[in-house]
């Protein structure tokens, strides 16, 4: 493995690097000087990160590869491309796979394609429950020893509140995380949006907040019996943050993401009959958006996710009510990470806390961090040059973004995973007139 | 969002009444007012659209609004061409595009579109060609423009100018089509107060924030009103627990006799069709006196001549020159 050195860099993560100026040294994988080479280090490259910040790669916690069963949509090559273009490094992919991954052999099969495609590490959540119906439980420890990191319920909540709680008991046996989606499947149904007064002016069927906060209320509840850490996954509304953050300072082992696309876009933007702004959870309001800045601000949220969930341009070249739900959001994470940064929110490490160290935490990994001896996962960001988001530079094989036409300012030029190279940026985008 | 209006403010496509300019709205009463008086005649038929094609694209079933847009079309010398489109749950969205750019090889000036999913009448707008027009003829719960329109102008007919008026909405707003597009409508035209009375399960969230005074109680919602339209309660509700039984529903929000008596003396009766009878109005009342529901049906012809031919309004231009 090459020995690399990175010059001049901005050092940034969330555990005392604040954008001092260092180099730093890579060997065997790992990160093994800070400032100076260790004794007898040669590079084999240089890499000129001056004007640069250097962070922990990205982790993201929800990405659809929609392999195997949907490679029409996308596929885990160009996904898993597009993530490390995005200065991620590793990916939760969903186990809503088809089929189902909640077996060794599809957790194999998504692990040995992501190999093969030698860019960002693929990490599969294995299912919660077999075929993600919510009646029986996966062979957990099977499911670990084949590498899940996580169990998930894929977005298709466990209806039976008993099979929750022993699928939830016996992953704390097997020692894994859960992550939940926080919404009840009966109020949720046929909604196709925020319920209130766009809803209402729409005449599209809405879903409540009560959706979230008393799905919530069950997985907390069952949360504190059960010894399992429980994650929620992509919260949409104050209400849900609000509890949320009661729980886990009452101690509970608790923790949650949001969706990038939730800090930026509100049910205004459903307005127009937008179907790319169709997801599930729906775009709530605009002070359930204030709040979820805030409670990322504060920590009551550990991480942003993407919620990377690519399509075929069918699926939303229909009315808004009959188009796919989801955002392909694995090319804005970064960007729009950035952009929170810009717009005074959160500082860069806070940043890393939420789109690195955050996320990794919760799925007890290494990386996250620039300390001696991490592994060298790394995103070299250039900070300055302005891009827009279009359909030639945006890299995910699904083009189905609200986010077409925006400008941003800073990408990852290159990006490490392990000490290896797994994107390196063209020279800088063409400037535009 | 997909605009209806042209440049100069004219109409373009006709999808929604929320947003439109008073002088337009007033603009499209008084064009229906010129022609109800061609549909009196014995040659009931003017040349104003002669040469034009007119597709009416149905998604949905609807005898009443498909045969109107029809007659409408018809007497304004149009040729016209009936659709009517089974859909699956699975195949609408997919059938929607390749339908469209296969009738748009037919040289086709205007689509007439009904659809089950709010917002089809918007897509279709986005897509069409820029020579081609888009009447909404009923999308999902979201609007049914020239339905409110004529009961705009079968207002005006019975008792003036809206200015002064209460009118009083009832039944199952939530998933009316025809109420959101009255509501817009009535406030657009300047309406004095707007009501909607029903229990909370047919109500949408935030409803008053369209401009509406909300009453749960029929007797203080039918108070003093000058107009009352109800609306047609599907039987589906009761699946979904939304209301307990048709006979409830009568008798806390159907309007008989007894609650019709709150309203002004020479209040009207208003409901879109097809009635309920027993359900959400009483024979007596919707035979009686104060109905206008047989009129409705009659302007809803006038009020579609008056849109279609304002949409194709430019070409009309042309083809004089």
């Amino acid at each position: 493995m090459s020995r690399i050195q990175i010059q001049q860099g901005k050092l940034i993560d969330a555990a005392g690097h604040n954008g001092e100026i260092a180099d730093l040294f890579i060997a065997g994988g790992e990160i093994v000087g800070i400032g100076q080479a260790p004794d007898g280090f040669t590079a084999d490259r240089r890499i000129d990160a001056s004007g640069c910040l250097v962070l922990p790669g990205l982790v993201d916690l929800s990405v659809h590869l929609r392999e195997p069963g949907a490679d029409h949509k996308a596929s885990i090559d160009s996904e898993s491309r597009a993530a490390a273009a995005g200065g991620i490094t590793r990916v939760l992919a969903s186990p809503a796979t088809d089929p189902v991954s909640d077996t060794p052999a599809v957790i194999e099969l998504v692990t040995r394609r992501a190999r093969q495609a030698q860019c960002t590490r693929v990490m599969p959540a294995g299912a919660l429950t077999r075929d993600l119906a919510g009646e029986l439980l996966t062979e957990v420890s099977a499911l670990k020893a084949a590498g899940c990191v996580a169990l998930s319920d894929g977005g298709r909540p466990v209806r039976n509140t008993l099979v929750l709680r022993r699928a939830l008991d016996y992953a704390a046996t097997c020692g894994l995380p859960v992550i939940l989606s926080a919404f009840d499947p009966d109020l949720m149904a046929g909604s196709r949006m925020h319920e209130g007064w766009v809803s209402a002016r729409l005449g599209i069927p809405g879903s409540p907040v009560s959706a979230e906060t008393t799905a919530l209320a069950r997985g907390l509840a069952l949360a504190e019996e059960s010894g399992a850490h429980v994650h929620f996954a992509r919260l949409s509304s104050a209400r849900g943050a609000e509890m949320l953050g009661r729980a886990r300072r009452d101690g509970l082992s608790v923790s949650a993401d949001v969706a990038m696309h939730q800090l930026f876009l509100t049910e205004m933007d459903v307005s127009g009959f937008n179907s790319q702004c169709r997801v599930v959870p729906p775009l709530r309001s605009h002070a359930d958006r204030e709040a979820l800045r805030q409670a990322v601000a504060d920590g009551t949220i550990q991480a942003i996710c993407s919620d990377h969930q690519p399509h075929e341009a069918d699926a939303k070249a229909v009315p808004f009510v009959a188009a796919a739900p989801g955002i392909s959001g694995i090319d804005t994470l970064l960007p729009l990470g950035l952009r929170l940064v810009e717009e005074g929110l959160l500082s860069l490490p806070e940043m890393v806390a939420r789109l690195c160290s955050g996320p990794a935490e919760i799925l007890g990994l290494p990386c996250g961090r620039l300390d001696l001896g991490r592994p060298a996962d790394l995103c070299i960001v250039d900070p300055e040059t302005p891009w827009w988001l279009d359909r030639e530079t945006l890299r995910s094989h699904g083009e189905n973004t609200p986010f077409l036409g925006w400008e941003f300012s800073g990408r990852a030029c290159y990006t490490l995973l392990g000490g290896r190279l797994i994107h390196a940026a063209e020279p800088p985008h063409p400037e535009r007139s | 969002m997909m605009s209806q209006l042209n440049a100069d403010g004219s109409l373009r496509h006709f999808l929604t009444t929320e947003g439109l300019p008073r002088p337009l709205l007033e603009r499209i009463l008084d064009t229906a007012e010129s022609f109800s008086g061609v549909i009196g005649k014995s040659v009931k038929k003017v040349p104003l659209l002669r040469g034009r094609t007119i597709i009416n694209l149905f998604f949905e079933s609807s005898t009443r609004t498909r045969t109107t847009f029809e007659l409408a079309a018809k007497r304004l010398s149009a040729d016209v061409l009936n659709i009517n489109v089974a859909t699956s749950a699975t195949s609408k969205g997919e059938s929607l595009l390749d339908m469209l750019h296969n009738l748009e090889a037919m040289q086709s000036d205007m689509f007439v579109v009904r659809h089950a999913d709010s917002g089809a009448a918007h897509f279709i707008a986005s897509h069409v060609a820029p020579g081609v027009h888009v009447i909404n003829a009923g999308d999902g719960s979201h609007a049914h423009p020239t339905q409110a329109m004529l009961d705009m102008y079968t207002i005006r007919r019975h008792k003036g100018e809206l200015e002064p008026l209460r009118v009083a909405i009832v039944g199952d707003i939530l998933h009316s089509r025809v109420a959101r597009s009255q509501i817009h409508a009535l406030n657009g035209l300047g309406a004095g107060e707007v009501r909607v009375i029903a229990p909370r399960t047919l109500l949408p969230k935030d409803v008053e924030n369209l401009g509406v005074h909300v009453h749960h109680d029929i007797r203080s919602g039918l108070r003093d009103v000058d107009v009352v339209i109800t609306l047609r309660l599907q039987k589906e509700r009761m699946h979904g627990a939304l209301l307990p039984s048709e006979q409830e529903y009568y008798r806390l929000y159907g309007i008989s006799r007894e609650h019709l008596a709150l309203a002004k003396p020479d209040a009207i009766v208003m409901h879109p069709g097809p009635i309920n009878r027993g359900v959400e109005i009483e024979s007596a009342v919707a035979d009686g006196p104060q109905s206008v529901i047989l009129n409705q049906v009659t302007n809803g012809i006038a009020v579609r001549m008056a849109v279609m031919s304002m949409c194709l309004e430019h070409k009309v231009a042309e083809t004089e020159t």
